[in-house]
């Protein structure tokens, strides 16, 4: 077992306990916390994936943006679910049965697949210069990438917009 | 000896090969020794930046200053380690027990892992990754995830407000930071620290962006929780904010990472604005680069010291304003000015220094008039709304 | 090496997870939680293929990064309709949110 494989081996332990914690934990608070440590393991896979550009970019984006605008709002409407509630719902028995049934199809997929043996790259960490000049290359990605930023614009205003609090008199 | 470092990690090697380890091995471990050593050393100038600035601050104040333990009192924070780590560490009742305990360690890891980039001197860095400014932004912002743990798990409502002012600070002052850290990274045409402290040869890139220069200072002064954005910690109104639970080495480790993240930023000003370790004579002794690179990072401290000495507290709406209306916008149109003007002077050859002087100084003109203007219409409104008032107050009198 | 297989039998089990967590949870927030891991399988996945199979071509990375956008616009806008929700109906829990039901 090299190296690389260990790393893995505790990456992908830390990260499927904690998404099981992110998803029984009956503190929402705690399920918070536990997401963040989900996705800290999902970075360094992406280490292990010689991708250190997108593991920053995860850290930045999802631990430092999304899980910390998960907790504000966790923080913001705790005060109508307290953490005593029953946080799984009457199908939570069939959601259970479903997902199992959805992990047993995936593996019978996955096993199918052939062990390929990794593609060299063509250098050892992912090309950014080539990344950048694709996003906003004619042939390459630049419809997708201008659309990303327009819906991004969108969501920002939407959002403003959904959670101003409402006007007098509403 | 043209390269000590290299020298002291190749003796290290050799002998730990010599004792019968794997090559694989002896790099790992080579690289913990590394980060231990630097982690060390940086929590180290922590305990001598705390004594600088409480004399700075003193004499500042018309003080002395720490002066009895040792001589100039250099000795206090030794002292003061001593007894925090003495002190019981108590975990309020009905806190988040784990939480509790793990956001200070959170917070120091995510300011002492910026230093994992930094290049101290020529060939000298912890590792050089391609994404080192992305790198620190998001290790940086980890320290905010720390100070809502502990604010979250406090059990205490000033320990809650204090930590919803953090984040709300920090989430909203990275914006402008990012956006001027990314001219000197559109200016190396790199995002590797090393690489950018390698094209500042030349000229530094406070001379070719000054006003992304002051932005980001200012950005990270409130990213620091500092004079005058220290509204997290605002004795008067939430008594000690987020850390007002802790005690012992908790306490301790809250203020080692405010005094290590007030010199980290420092330093990152300095390897990004002031050349880093660039000075005369680095080529021949690179030991000569960790010296400027030390000496800027402590002039840039000073700076810091100075502001926290002289200026009060701004007001929270006050914060926020001065963000999104002022230092956002004027960081989005630095960005654009001097994304196309650099294309301009690649392919029409001028002096790219003075060009992005110039454009600054119009820039800096331009705001100022606008500035003039508002002031002057927010005058005008003042008088508008006085006027009835004083006539309201004199039929009073009759 | 790490053989793909790993990476695409934690991606399947990654996913596993969150569907669960959003099929099963009656708080709308930790339903969001739960699309987001179910979003961090899918990059998983798209980044192993990419890294495996087509590491000369740069699509898997571009998609993972129109998914982190997605996922960044996704929290900021249903975070900000569960934060309305609350303020009208004080309430976050799923199940009770169902006006529109009839």
């Amino acid at each position: 077992m090299t190296l690389a494989q260990l790393i893995f081996l505790a990456a992908a332990a830390v990260t499927l306990v904690a998404a099981i914690m992110v998803v029984t934990s009956p503190r929402l608070i705690h399920a918070g916390l536990w997401l963040i440590l989900s996705l800290a393991g999902i970075a360094v896979l992406f280490i292990l994936l010689d991708n250190g550009f997108l593991a920053v970019v995860q850290v930045a984006i999802y631990i430092d943006a999304i899980a910390i605008l998960i907790i504000i709002a966790v923080m913001l409407t705790r005060a109508v679910m307290s953490d005593a509630d029953r946080q799984i719902n009457r199908m939570g028995l069939a959601a259970a049965f479903a997902s199992l049934i959805l992990l047993a199809g995936l593996l019978a997929m996955v096993l199918q697949v052939p062990a390929a043996s990794p593609a060299p790259l063509v250098e050892a960490e992912v090309n950014l210069d080539a990344l950048g000049r694709a996003l906003v290359d004619v042939d390459g990605f630049i419809l997708p990438f201008e659309v990303a930023s327009v819906m991004l614009v969108a969501a920002l205003v939407g959002a403003i917009l959904v959670a101003m609090a409402p006007a007098r008199g509403d | 000896m043209s390269d000590p470092f290299v020298t002291i990690g190749q003796f290290i090697k050799e002998l730990l090969i010599g004792l019968g380890l794997e090559a694989a091995l002896t790099a790992v471990l080579l690289r913990i020794v590394g980060a231990a050593v630097l982690g060390g050393l940086v929590g180290a100038a922590a305990i001598l930046t705390i004594w600088a600035e409480r004399k700075l601050l003193a004499r500042i104040q018309d003080r002395i200053g720490p002066n009895r333990v040792g001589p100039y009192g250099l000795l206090q924070s030794f002292a003061d380690v001593l007894k925090l780590i003495t002190k019981e560490f108590l975990i309020p009742r009905g806190a988040d027990r784990y939480v509790f305990i793990m956001a200070p360690l959170v917070v120091v890891a995510g300011v002492i892992g910026m230093w994992a980039v930094m290049p101290l001197a020529p060939g000298l860095v912890g590792t050089e990754i391609n994404v080192g400014v992305l790198y620190v932004i998001a290790i940086g912002a980890i320290g905010t995830l720390g100070i809502m743990m502990a604010g979250l798990s406090s059990n205490n409502k000033y320990a809650l407000l204090g930590a919803f002012r953090t984040v709300a600070q920090m989430l909203s002052y990275t914006v402008p930071m990012l956006l001027t850290l990314l001219i000197p990274v559109m200016l190396a045409g790199s995002m590797g620290m090393s690489t950018i402290v390698e094209a500042q040869s030349s000229a530094w890139f406070i001379l070719l962006a000054p006003l992304a220069a002051i932005i980001f200072f200012i950005s990270s002064l409130a990213e620091l929780g500092r004079t005058p954005f220290d509204l997290q910690e605002a004795e008067s109104e939430i008594v000690a904010g987020f850390h007002i639970e802790y005690s012992g080495m908790g306490f301790g480790m809250f203020m080692m990472a405010e005094f290590v993240h007030a010199f980290t930023i420092s330093a990152l000003f300095s390897v990004i604005f002031l050349g880093g370790w660039q000075g005369p004579g680095v080529e021949a002794f690179p030991l000569l680069g960790l010296f400027y690179f030390i000496l800027k990072t402590a002039l840039i401290y000073f700076v810091v010291i100075w502001l926290r000495g002289t200026f009060p507290r701004l007001r929270i709406d006050q914060m926020n304003a001065f963000n999104w209306k002022f230092i956002t916008p004027l960081a989005l149109v630095v960005f654009m000015v001097t994304a196309i003007l650099d294309k301009l002077v690649v392919q029409a050859d001028f002096n790219r220094t003075a060009v992005h002087l110039g454009s600054n100084a119009i820039i800096v003109l331009g705001t100022l008039f606008l500035l003039r203007a508002y002031a002057a219409s927010q005058r005008r409104r003042k008088e508008v709304a006085d006027r009835p008032q004083i006539q309201h107050s004199e039929a009073a009198g009759d | 090496m790490v053989p793909l297989s790993w990476y695409l039998i934690l991606a399947a089990a990654l996913f596993a997870v969150g569907i669960f967590g959003v099929l099963a949870r009656r708080n709308a927030i930790a339903i969001l939680m739960g699309i987001e891991l179910m979003l961090n399988a899918v990059n998983l996945n798209l980044l192993a293929f990419w890294r495996y199979l087509w590491s000369d071509n740069l699509t898997g990375v571009v998609f993972v990064i129109m998914v982190l956008a997605v996922a960044a616009a996704e929290v900021a806008v249903g975070l900000a309709l569960i934060i309305s929700i609350y303020r009208r109906r004080s309430t976050v829990v799923a199940e009770e949110i169902d006006l529109l039901k009839w």
